[in-house]
């Protein structure tokens, strides 16, 4: 009956929401259609609930209860606020330093904020909402267009406003990170961004997405997806940081298809938010390529944390590595769901998943699945799960040696964390993973 | 004043007595060997001593220099100079030796309200006493006592023993493990530390060590209490006998 009940009013609302966005939205013709669509579509299925597979652990019903009404288009206050929260966040060490920002503020893109003459030629910027409007551009509702039919990313498709549209030319060695910064300035309302990187063949490149609250603002939804094609020996450093407000809920997906020898390295970080699920949908498309995923979920309070990781082997020859760690404390929830898919043509397939939560109180839960899915003979897959409190023979062992309880804790806490974070290959964003979680520790309490 | 002074110590782990009335007393500048069998309680006493959780004190008491010891939590035992050198030391994958020896030693220093030390002096030190040891450099560079042998992570808490300077060092089966030129070095490095103000505890199963280590005192333990006590001559007397008169006196 409850589940009942919940779901029309959330679909309710949400129709409501969909019909006063409308006029915002960008795109005419069969963009328009594709966006009705996609609503018609989220508005069948509603929020996840624990009974959909992919979200038995996050249960959007219960977390979010509702979607809340679109963040107006920015006015000047609220740009100025973006920019003093942006500033203020590169002083706080809580922006990768010397990184290209473009800066997305209530789910609009903001030239203002943004650095995009920075960098250079080989580099296109334009904006989703630019892209869809573009009346030569009526065929590129693809853009809203993915793979799967989870229904947040229908929502997304229905709902988005803006985001980045990034091309960079075969051979680019980009010199400094682009840094995607989500920049939230209202209370009690949500955006809905898209952004597409097309990276050319050999291209080297580094990529950092953010999420930030400006002071003052609650209780902000997230609805973010990013599109990533990595070209022919591309290489990708990949790093997608959730630190915002502590009532913040962030839903991100990562679509990242990966052509012959490209290396990609993704990283998640989650270190704040209310709730934050950051999916990541991964293709093996070309072969010889290479994954390395990993990432740190750091939750306390009664934070929930999910990090969800397809890992799909089209062809053979492909090798993927994935390392996630949770450190959950007080009363707080961290999931990591995994699968790796082989598929019959992906043979020679070298995968690998681990996944470890530390618990640090009692009441601190996790979930860990990470699951394989073979239909090839001649693959070498395994996964590994584990959660547990912090080893009492070592913290003695520290304590033994004049450490306090909370120093010996740290260290240890700390030593867990790097050996996902050391797997960061950008230096400057490997100092900025280090420092963000440095800082979830000297706040422990 | 006693250094440390063990009165009537009587220990459980799970409901199980293990120590049934302990006593020891070791002034500044004694060399202490304790020896018995397995399973004597050995370990337990030193563990107890340096403020293991899970052993449950059920009577008697502990003075270092006079202060109760089982009211200090591990650490201020620790920064008030009390040492164990494990029989097991731990793998602690992911902290650098290094990191983990610098942050111990300026931990307790802080502690004791001395200053930190500069990066200089201690590279200085810490170089030093591993040369001593024959404890080469990048064995510091990795994870404490990850992947080293078990002669390293042995010099590895002598190391440690050198870096912190404590007053009661409690060596826990240091010679376990170790061949003889592996023994050889790491007991200079112990008598390279014996001083008039600082005492030694040498537990160990084996009279050898001792001829390395020369004690002023050799306590005999057997099933959870000190069955007998003497000079360094009890130890020979004990290799030719062995444990078994003990083991059924106690
Ligand atoms: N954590 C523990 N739980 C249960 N029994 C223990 C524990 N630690 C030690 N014991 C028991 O206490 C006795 C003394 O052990 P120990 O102090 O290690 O002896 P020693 O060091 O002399 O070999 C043994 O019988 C051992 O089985
Ligand atoms: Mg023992």
């Amino acid at each position: 009956m409850n589940l009942v009940l919940s779901k029309t009013d959330s679909g309710r609302a949400v129709s409501n929401v969909f019909v006063k966005a409308n006029g915002r939205l960008p795109g005419a013709g069969s963009v328009a259609d594709i966006r009705a669509r996609a609503f018609e579509a989220y508005k069948r299925a509603g929020l996840p609930h624990r009974r959909i597979e992919e979200w038995k652990y996050t249960d959007l019903r219960v977390l979010m209860h509702h979607v809340l009404p679109l963040a107006p288009q920015p006015d000047a206050a609220a740009l100025a606020r973006a920019r003093a929260a942006v500033a203020q966040a590169a002083v706080e060490k809580r922006a990768v330093e010397g990184a290209a920002k473009l800066v997305l503020v209530d789910g609009v893109f903001s030239p203002n904020l943004s650095d995009i003459a920075e960098l250079g030629q080989s580099v296109n910027v334009r904006t989703l909402r630019e892209v869809l409007d573009d009346p030569a551009n009526e065929g590129r509702g693809d853009l809203l267009l993915t793979t799967t039919t989870d229904a947040v990313i229908s929502l997304n498709a229905a709902m988005v406003t803006d985001g980045v549209v990034i091309t960079v030319t075969d051979g680019t060695e980009l010199c400094r990170p682009i840094q995607i910064v989500h920049v939230a300035t209202t209370s009690s309302a949500s955006s809905f961004t898209r952004s597409h990187l097309r990276l050319g063949k050999g291209v080297q490149a580094a990529v950092v997405e953010s999420f930030v609250a400006v002071e003052g603002a609650r209780n902000h939804q997230a609805n973010d997806a990013v599109i990533v094609s990595v070209g022919e020996a591309a290489n990708l450093d990949h790093l997608h940081v959730m630190v915002g407000g502590a009532d913040a809920t962030n839903i991100s997906s990562g679509f990242f298809v990966l052509e012959a020898s490209a290396k990609l390295k993704l990283f998640s970080m989650n270190c704040g938010g209310a709730v934050s699920r950051y999916q990541a949908f991964i293709t093996l498309a070309g072969e010889g390529s290479e994954l390395s995923a990993n990432g740190i979920n750091l939750v306390r309070d009664k934070q929930h944390g999910d990090t969800t990781l397809i890992v799909d082997h089209v062809v053979p020859h492909c090798t993927s590595r994935a390392n996630f760690r949770a450190a959950v404390d007080d009363r707080g929830h961290s999931v990591f769901q995994g699968r790796i898919i082989v598929r019959p043509d992906a043979q020679k397939t070298d995968g690998r998943m681990m996944t470890r939560a530390l618990l640090l109180s009692d009441e601190a839960e996790a979930d860990n699945k990470p699951e394989l899915d073979i239909c090839a003979d001649d693959v070498t897959c395994g996964h590994g799960a584990a959660s547990g409190a912090l080893d009492e023979a070592l913290l003695f062992y520290l304590r033994a040696r004049g450490l306090s309880e909370k120093e010996a804790q740290a260290l240890l806490i700390q030593a867990f964390l790097g050996e996902a974070i050391e797997e960061i290959a950008d230096r400057t964003l490997r100092e900025f993973a280090i420092l963000q979680a440095e800082r979830w520790l000297g706040a422990r309490g | 004043m006693a250094l440390l002074e063990v009165k009537d110590l009587q220990v459980r782990v799970e409901d199980r007595e293990i120590l049934h009335g302990l006593s020891l007393t070791v002034n500044p500048g004694e060399v202490h060997a304790i020896m018995g069998p397995n399973g004597s309680g050995k370990s337990t006493l030193s563990h107890v001593i340096a403020g293991k959780p899970g052993y449950e004190v059920t009577g008697g008491q502990i003075l270092f220099r006079g202060e109760d010891l089982l009211e200090m939590a591990p650490d201020e035992r620790a920064a008030k100079g009390v040492f164990l050198a494990f029989q097991y030391p731990v793998e602690i994958p992911g902290v650098a030796t290094m990191n983990f020896l610098r942050t111990a030693l300026n931990a307790q220093r802080k502690a004791r309200g001395e200053s930190e030390y500069s990066t200089p002096d201690f590279l200085k030190k810490v170089r030093e006493v591993s040369k001593s040891l024959n404890i080469p450099q990048d064995m510091l560079k990795r994870g404490v006592n990850v992947g080293f042998s078990g002669g390293e992570k042995k010099r590895n808490e002598i190391l440690q023993m050198a870096l912190f300077e404590p007053s009661l060092c409690i060596l826990d089966e240091m010679d376990s493990g170790l061949d003889i030129d592996a023994l050889r070095i790491a007991a200079d490095g112990v008598n390279a530390l014996r001083s008039p103000e600082r005492a030694m505890v040498v537990i160990t199963h084996y009279q050898r060590l001792l001829n390395y280590i020369v004690p002023d005192f050799v306590h005999v333990m057997a099933k959870g209490s000190v069955v007998k006590t003497g000079g360094k001559e009890l130890a020979l007397e004990l290799e030719g006998s062995g444990y078994a008169q003990f083991e059924h006196a106690a």
